[in-house]
């Protein structure tokens, strides 16, 4: 044994944890930390911050000069914000729609072929978003897969105009992130005990009441836990809104990423990327004490 | 022992080739599909320099990534309007292109450019214009901004428009005989009005893919670059390039070297090496732009000599835009905002 090693268990115990702060140091905490700095910070005219501290980029978030330089209520950046939130949660609910289904699916094929289902789901992981989400301009747009069909057939006379439109957004983003959601419903589901199923329907449960009662009760730890994974990440999404929306909406990623290029206003960039972070605290904190209570109501059942 | 000598040797004579090797690269940051392969391939064999290219997608990305600190770019090719602000910011070094071999070949008119009065940063990449263009089946003959900021009925849904303000807002400058950098705030409300206006008809916010919507036919007009119209034509798009009366935004994109690149002599060699009209002829044929060298155009080819994305008519209004006042800056992003939110 080395005489280096920290005598006490609990400096051992850190010191074999040390690698872990490392890594939540310098890849979550230290961008973090820049972020919120900068936030408070001047614009610098050509990109950049300068070293002068100012709240200048809160204000901007709810506030503007007008010409006569009044300072007065600007819903514009709230708007951006509330579109952004409306789309995610449209987005997570297609998901749960057409995710919970495919996860129940699963579930019920035989154990040896449940891993090859759940191999299939993964596969589009392999292509870039990128390539996956373009591949939809030809799926939904004018001449498209959808529309040649129907045109040939007479169904349609003109273009269907599905493209640039906020449900080509919306199929966008619920084709991106379905695994997500498949995924923890899944996990939640494989575990659940189908003797109870049998149980309910002996006890006059019907069909309707079965999946009521007892299966959606039972892995509701994993849909909320893929509502998070998917409603995160479609609240700061830019690919589907940009290429399937024609970008003529700016969604709060699109909004982050103008300050960071055309706009060059550093401060703001950041404080809206902080307001998106505290979002998504809140909804992780209420999430955390949902759970939190459900443990406690079982602990006394 | 002996044995163990020669192995000894070979691996330390492989060590100093790779070495040698090593030491001869460049790296280029250039925007997507400007970098001919065929022109990179010449430069390697004649030089032996390996050469790595990087892309990016706007004047606007290639100054915040060199200002956040990228590092390991040799070249990169700013427009003339973000020369000066990387001058300014300390972002590129003189490389005294004056001075080099070729320079003897750079057009006269297009010496002393107020970018770069002496031309100790820039050498010549190509230079071209920004207008619009428009589908054979529009009713139009695209004779006037009108037809593009104040669209007819058939444009309705059909018009796809640039996602960055900088050539959006200068061109509505040109229509509505506003000044470029316009820092009364009266002024830009009109561009704001015509642009909010414009965007009823807008289907997509686009500067990739603007061939491919025509083709498809999902617009039927789009904000185009000259070049670009040109190799989507070639590619099979029914598309015609205009050239309204009001006049077309011009720009002139420039090589210049960035302050921390490491092999500012082989940037040097590159930009001389562009300054032969051999080789600047084949960046011209690719990519359909106009160049500023002399006696490229005995190796045009007839296809490109008799393009006329590349041959606008002799009394087009070609204004090129200067750097913004941060002032005028911030007035055209809050117009850009105010349209897309």
């Amino acid at each position: 044994m080395s005489n280096w090693l920290p005598k006490s268990a609990a400096g051992r115990r850190w010191l074999g944890l040390a690698p872990s702060y490392f890594v939540i140091g310098i890849f979550m905490l230290v961008p973090m930390v820049i972020m919120g700095v900068f936030s408070f910070l001047e614009p610098n005219p050509y990109g950049g911050v300068k070293p002068v501290g100012s709240l200048d980029a809160y204000v901007k978030l709810f506030f503007e000069y007008d010409l006569e330089d009044n300072l007065v209520f600007n819903p514009g950046y709230l708007n951006i914000i509330l579109r952004s939130f409306q789309l995610s949660f449209g987005a997570t609910l297609l998901c749960l729609i057409f995710g919970f289904p495919v996860a129940y699916f699963i579930t019920l094929q035989p154990e040896n072929r449940r891993n090859l289902y759940i191999y299939l789901i993964t596969i589009p992981f392999w292509t870039n978003l990128l390539i996956r989400t373009f591949a939809w301009i030809i799926i939904l747009g004018r001449g498209g897969v959808i529309e040649t069909p129907l045109l040939w057939a007479g169904i349609i006379e003109d273009s269907l105009r599905m493209m640039y439109t906020d449900g080509a957004i919306a199929i966008g983003l619920t084709y991106s992130y379905l695994p997500l959601m498949v995924l923890p419903i899944y996990a939640s589901l494989e575990k659940l005990d189908f003797r109870l199923l049998e149980a309910a329907s002996d006890l006059y449960a019907n069909r309707f009441e079965v999946m009521t009662k007892v299966v959606i009760p039972l892995c509701k730890p994993g849909i909320i836990a893929g509502c998070i994974l998917v409603f995160i990440p479609c609240i700061g999404a830019f690919i589907a809104p940009n290429l399937l929306g024609g970008g003529k909406k700016l969604m709060l990623g699109s909004l982050v990423q103008f300050q960071f290029a055309s706009a060059r206003n550093w401060p703001f960039g950041s404080a809206l990327s902080m307001l998106l972070l505290s979002a998504v605290v809140v909804v992780l904190i209420f999430y955390a004490r949902a759970a939190k209570k459900r443990e406690a109501m079982e602990g006394t059942a | 022992m002996k044995r163990l000598l020669t192995i000894f040797a070979a691996a330390a004579a492989m060590l100093t080739l790779g070495s040698a090797k090593a030491s001869g690269e460049l790296f280029i940051y250039n925007w997507t599909e400007y970098t001919p392969p065929e022109l990179v391939e010449k430069f390697e064999k004649e030089t032996g320099i390996k050469v790595s290219v990087d892309t990016y997608d706007s004047n606007e990305t290639l100054l915040a990534k060199l200002q956040a600190g990228a590092t390991g770019y040799d070249l990169v090719v700013p427009s003339q309007n973000f020369v000066p602000i990387m001058i300014k910011e300390g972002l590129i070094q003189k490389v005294a292109v004056y001075d080099l071999p070729n320079y003897k070949n750079y057009v006269e008119s297009w010496k002393k450019p107020e970018w770069d009065p002496e031309h100790e940063y820039t050498a010549p990449w190509q230079w071209g214009t920004t207008s619009f263009a428009y589908h054979n089946d529009y009713s139009g003959k695209g004779e006037s901004l009108k037809e593009f900021f104040e669209p007819s009925e058939e444009l309705r849904g059909r018009l796809s428009v640039f996602p960055t303000p900088d050539e959006v807002v200068s061109l509505a400058n040109i229509y509505l005989g506003i000044p470029f950098c316009s820092e009364d705030a009266k002024q830009m409300k009109k561009v704001q009005d015509l642009l909010v206006a414009q965007k009823e008809f807008v289907v997509a916010y686009n500067n990739e893919t603007m061939s491919d919507l025509i083709t498809s036919g999902e617009a039927l007009m789009t904000n185009h670059w000259n070049g670009y119209a040109r190799l989507g034509r070639l590619a099979g798009a029914p598309i015609n390039y205009a050239y309204p009366k009001e006049g077309v935004v011009g720009w002139f994109d420039s090589l210049v070297v960035p302050s921390s690149a490491k092999n500012v002599e082989n940037a040097r060699k590159f930009m001389n090496f562009m300054m032969d009209p051999v080789n600047m002829a084949i960046l011209t044929e690719n990519q359909g732009y106009g160049d500023a060298i002399k006696g490229t155009a005995q190796y045009y080819s007839e296809e490109l000599k008799s393009a006329p994305e590349v041959n606008p008519p002799s009394d087009l209004n070609v204004v090129f835009a200067p750097t913004c006042s941060p002032k005028a800056q911030s007035l055209i992003d809050k117009v850009w905002t105010k349209v897309m939110q």
